[in-house]
């Protein structure tokens, strides 16, 4: 090996995982309209939702009540949905600057490449949701932060369903190029019904009801009307949902590895075309 | 049958066996192991055998041209070779190490160049050296990109944005990258395409300097007669997906009473025989 070149470890490289989070930093930096992207849609989110809870809450003895359910579930549910969308976007960002060919050949593996994309959820997430939570609390009383310890529960529980949602798209991309581009943007839409972000899951037929707790997302809604309404935080719930993120994730990995060894059978590796 | 009219396959047969292909690769390798050994290596894409059966050792310390018209599966080769592309059946060593079993053991070694793959455009030149300098663990790397940035006439726009640079200064980028872990194994494909005839000469005396320098392996895929011509002391010619002729141009070049390799490329291409050539 040339004597430039540090000895490198068999297993995980935090240095490969910091170079490419650095690569993504420098992305962001670059551009204004997309740190803008960041704040604008879940500024819009909060604003909307935002009003539509005041004037329910002023005709509705329930939503008086359950102040802040909407807003908290908004808040929620952009954490999912942006987690996803985050990851995704750094890897979309590869395959339109055709520069996917380059890190397959470096030395960087697989799972530090994912690992690189779940810390730049968590940076955008973060860039997007904590203006977001700020506008909810001056323009309409809300503290996000009054939640506590149980928003860090839902946080994490949000975020692992989002990574793994995020990871199985990425795999279907690379597998089948820009032409699935699609499903990046649309995929996590499909959980939104089942996973009864606005309303309790008894408000779905009974036979949904169960496909419903098979998503575990709808565990920390659940328990988040739990908290803000009964004030009970529901810890059995969240374990649920802990253990259904878990197999969850771990399939959703396995789902991408065999996606780029297909990948590699098909040579769509160096083609990402459509 | 004449001989000469069945060499290709009598080529491909030998090879198969797993024996160097040429005298001239047969005294190349015999110092060690080769850089890079593939043998009865296919590749099928559903109904297309893009790579039908190839098999030969390429000397460390050697530059060999990969030759052949579009479709002749030269980058399904290298692709192969970098382990981005799964073979159908065969195998493919580099540097001692099975591919892609485990490449891991051996990335760090190796680099590439290709049309296929740009840098990210809205980086500056140094923002991607950085990057991938550190994914290949360079050490000094702040140095290491000034010395490449001296070496390819970089340094006036390393803080440029890579998506405002010309052509052959992408080029010349994309060259600084895959040089920027002093590989002992370069795979360019078509390192030279789209560039003008003085910055593409500037570029084959850059390979050639480095290739003296660090004794390094250099694989190209190339359409361009004249680099593979001066490049390389070994040429494989491909032709849907096998090997037609492999040797040093000189040989070659003789073998089929032609002047140039664009010549030969030319009989080869359009099935001419050497009986036919002047």
């Amino acid at each position: 090996m040339s004597e430039i070149v540090s000895h490198q470890p068999r297993g995980l490289s935090l240095h490969r995982i910091n170079a490419m989070v650095l690569r993504y930093w420098y992305l962001l930096m670059s551009s204004w309209p997309r740190l803008l992207e960041l704040v604008y849609w879940p500024a819009l989110q909060i604003i909307t939702w935002g009003f539509l809870q005041n004037y329910i809450s002023q005709a509705s003895g329930f939503f008086a009540k359950a102040g802040g359910t909407l807003i908290g579930a908004v808040i929620l549910w952009d954490i999912l949905f942006r987690g996803q969308l985050g990851f995704s976007i750094s890897f979309l960002e590869e395959m339109w600057a055709r520069n996917l060919g380059n890190l397959m050949m470096s030395p960087l593996k697989p799972i530090e490449f994912l690992l690189s994309l779940m810390i730049m959820s968590i940076i955008r997430l973060a860039i997007g949701v904590i203006p977001m939570t700020l506008m909810a609390l001056f323009f309409f009383g809300f503290n996000f932060y009054a939640i506590g310890l149980p928003l860090i529960v839902f946080f994490c529980n949000l975020i692992f369903t989002s990574w793994s949602v995020g990871v199985f798209a990425s795999g279907l991309v690379l597998r089948n190029g820009l032409g699935a581009e699609s499903i990046v943007w649309t995929l996590m839409f499909a959980v939104m019904p089942l996973a009864c972000i606005y309303y309790p899951v008894e408000v779905l037929p009974v036979w949904l009801q169960y496909v419903a707790w098979t998503l575990p997302p709808t565990y920390v809604f659940e328990g988040m009307r739990a908290l803000l309404i009964d004030h009970v935080f529901r810890a059995d719930l969240m374990i649920w949902s802990l253990a259904l993120n878990a197999v969850l994730f771990a399939a959703s990995f396995a789902i991408f590895l065999a996606l780029l060894q297909s990948a590699k059978r098909n040579g769509s590796l160096l083609s990402g075309g459509e | 049958m004449p001989r000469w009219l069945n060499y290709g396959h009598m080529q491909q047969s030998k090879t198969d066996q797993g024996a160097p292909a040429t005298s001239q690769g047969l005294a190349a390798d015999q110092g060690g192991s080769a850089a890079i050994d593939v043998a009865r290596l296919v590749k099928v894409y559903k109904t297309t055998r893009a790579v039908d059966g190839i098999s030969f050792r390429i000397a460390r310390g050697s530059i060999t041209g990969l030759l052949g018209g579009n479709g002749a599966g030269k980058t399904t080769t290298i692709a192969m070779i970098m382990g981005l592309v799964l073979p159908t059946s065969g195998t493919v060593e580099v540097l001692g190490a099975k591919i892609p079993d485990q490449r891991y053991d051996v990335l760090g070694r190796m680099n590439f160049e290709s049309p296929y793959v740009d840098m990210p455009m809205r980086l500056t030149v140094r923002q991607n050296l950085t990057i991938f300098g550190r994914l290949y663990a360079v050490k000094h790397l702040r140095d290491r990109i000034d010395q490449l940035a001296a070496d390819l006439d970089l340094t006036d726009f390393l803080d440029r944005a890579n998506g405002k640079l010309s052509a052959g200064q992408k080029t010349r980028v994309a060259l600084a990258k895959a040089l920027i872990n002093e590989p002992d194994l370069l795979l360019l494909d078509e390192p030279t395409a789209s560039l003008d005839p003085d910055t593409a000469d500037w570029v084959r005396q850059h390979l050639e300097t480095y290739r003296k320098a660090r004794n390094a392996t250099i694989l190209l895929a190339s359409h361009n007669m004249l680099e593979v011509e001066r490049l390389c002391d070994r040429v494989i010619i491909m032709k849907r997906g096998k090997i037609e002729d492999d040797d040093s141009p000189e040989r070659i070049m003789a073998r089929y009473n032609r002047d140039t390799l664009e010549e030969v490329f030319l009989d080869v291409a359009r099935g001419r025989v050497r009986e036919e050539a002047p």
